[in-house]
């Protein structure tokens, strides 16, 4: 069982979350003389520059230029045996550092191990494609186009792979607002009947838990089902004339009819 | 070959039966509510299980048809997202009328619990819909309550759409 917290005293601590609470970091270990990580360290530190390595959580983690990212990861699968490229992104870190992190999640399947490559760019700037080295980095670098803006060099198929061809900003952006931007709310309505029908769908409504009470053009209340567009007023509303079945809405213990009861 | 048993007292004596055109036609259109086979996420599971042996929609008249040109209802099973908005609408454009449409979920009604840049937010924003159809996901009894109140809608409509009042998108 959980272990009991007494709250009752509201208002004298925020228990609930606390503003200033720093998510703990992991810790980055040092690589282990004469372990695995260290030959992998030492041999792509021969062709490229390494500018911090660490393990983290059992995963070697190792920061380069972002211009040598396809020769560091060429080295890594062919000399490593690290043949496998699970995943690929970036991080938008633009506000705290001013610069993309872009990361490549490399795995060796003989040794069990994972080698996390992390490079940093500027915005607008792009990084080499390694999609001749890895065909499964095809559709994350299309993703990572979409959703950050950042380009691969030499990609076969450039394109955005999430959302619609013509849609405008990149959404994993951390200024991108998780419910749209102007273009975003309209998208839809603006593709399919043009701006001028803006008017006549209105905006969205965020909130769906909100029920217009005496709206008749969209939802109705049980019981109370009028015809499309009738005007309603308070106290004024008719009962269904729609028949529903007998044990429609029944309380059984009472024996009555929720529909009845209604008012 | 059968044989007819015919009340000459009732109907003035002869075997016909009175009814309007309204009534007649509605008849025929609410008993044979083909639906389109399209379904946009989960909620479409369910709507798979409507319409298999243990629910069993063909008892209803309601067979689900593989292409617009032969369905009238369109039933919006799950999230429509933005990108999909233009197809589902071109869907609905080349159904023949008359036509109906329900909206299966939460996710079709509302948005749901999508409440991000991606999601249409209510399909009603795109096609007129005529039932709304509350649940997360609905269960196949929902969603054949739905259809039969469609039917007790449709049975109350004038047989000219035209007079039919629907919700104002083009």
């Amino acid at each position: 069982m959980r272990k009991y917290t007494p709250k009752d005293n509201v208002q004298k601590k925020s228990y609930y979350t606390d503003r200033f609470w720093v998510a703990p970091r992991v810790p980055t270990l040092e690589v282990e003389a004469g372990s695995h990580f260290e030959s992998v360290v030492d041999t792509i530190s021969n062709a490229v520059t390494i500018k911090e390595a660490g393990v983290q959580i059992g995963q070697l983690r190792i920061v380069i230029n972002a211009t040598d990212n396809f020769k560091a990861l060429q080295i890594l699968r062919d000399e490593c045996g690290y043949a496998m490229c699970s995943e690929l992104s970036a991080v938008d870190y633009l506000a705290q550092d001013g610069e993309f992190e872009v990361f490549y999640q490399m795995l060796n399947l003989n040794e069990a191990k994972r080698v996390r490559i992390v490079c940093r760019i500027k915005e607008g700037e792009a990084v080499e494609s390694i999609v001749p080295l890895f065909k499964s980095a095809n559709f994350a670098e299309r993703e990572m186009f979409d959703m950050f803006g950042i380009k691969a060099n030499n990609h076969p198929f450039m394109k955005r792979i999430l959302m619609p061809d013509d849609w405008e900003g990149h959404p994993l952006l951390k200024t991108y607002p998780l419910q749209g931007d102007e273009f975003a709310s309209w998208y839809e309505v603006d593709k399919i009947f043009g701006k001028e029908y803006r008017d006549v769908v209105g905006p969205e409504n965020r909130d769906p838990a909100s029920v217009e009470r005496y709206d008749s053009q969209r939802f109705s209340r049980v019981g109370y089902e009028v015809p499309f567009g009738a005007e309603l007023e308070e106290g004024k509303e008719e009962e269904s004339p729609i028949e529903y079945s007998k044990t429609f809405m029944v309380d059984y213990t009472t024996g009555t009819t929720t529909l009845k009861k209604r008012k | 070959m059968a044989q007819h048993q015919v009340n000459y007292a009732s109907s003035a004596g002869l075997p016909i039966a009175l009814t309007s055109v309204d009534k007649l036609v509605n008849w025929g259109r609410s008993n044979s509510l083909w639906p389109l086979t399209y379904g946009l996420a989960c909620c479409a599971i369910e709507m798979m299980a409507s319409g298999a042996s243990r629910y069993d929609f063909d008892r209803m008249g309601t067979i689900f048809r593989a292409s617009p040109r032969q369905a009238d209802v369109m039933i919006l099973a799950g999230t429509l997202s933005k990108k999909h908005a233009e197809f589902a609408r071109r869907l609905y454009d080349q159904m023949s009328e008359p036509k109906w449409v329900i909206s299966m979920g939460s996710c079709a009604n509302t948005g749901g619990m999508f409440n991000t840049y991606a999601t249409v937010q209510g399909v009603d924003r795109i096609v007129p819909v005529d039932i709304y159809l509350p649940g997360c996901a609905p269960r196949p009894e929902t969603l054949q309550y739905a259809m039969m109140m469609l039917q007790k809608k449709i049975r109350r409509e004038s047989a000219d759409m035209k007079k039919n009042v629907k919700q104002r998108i083009v």
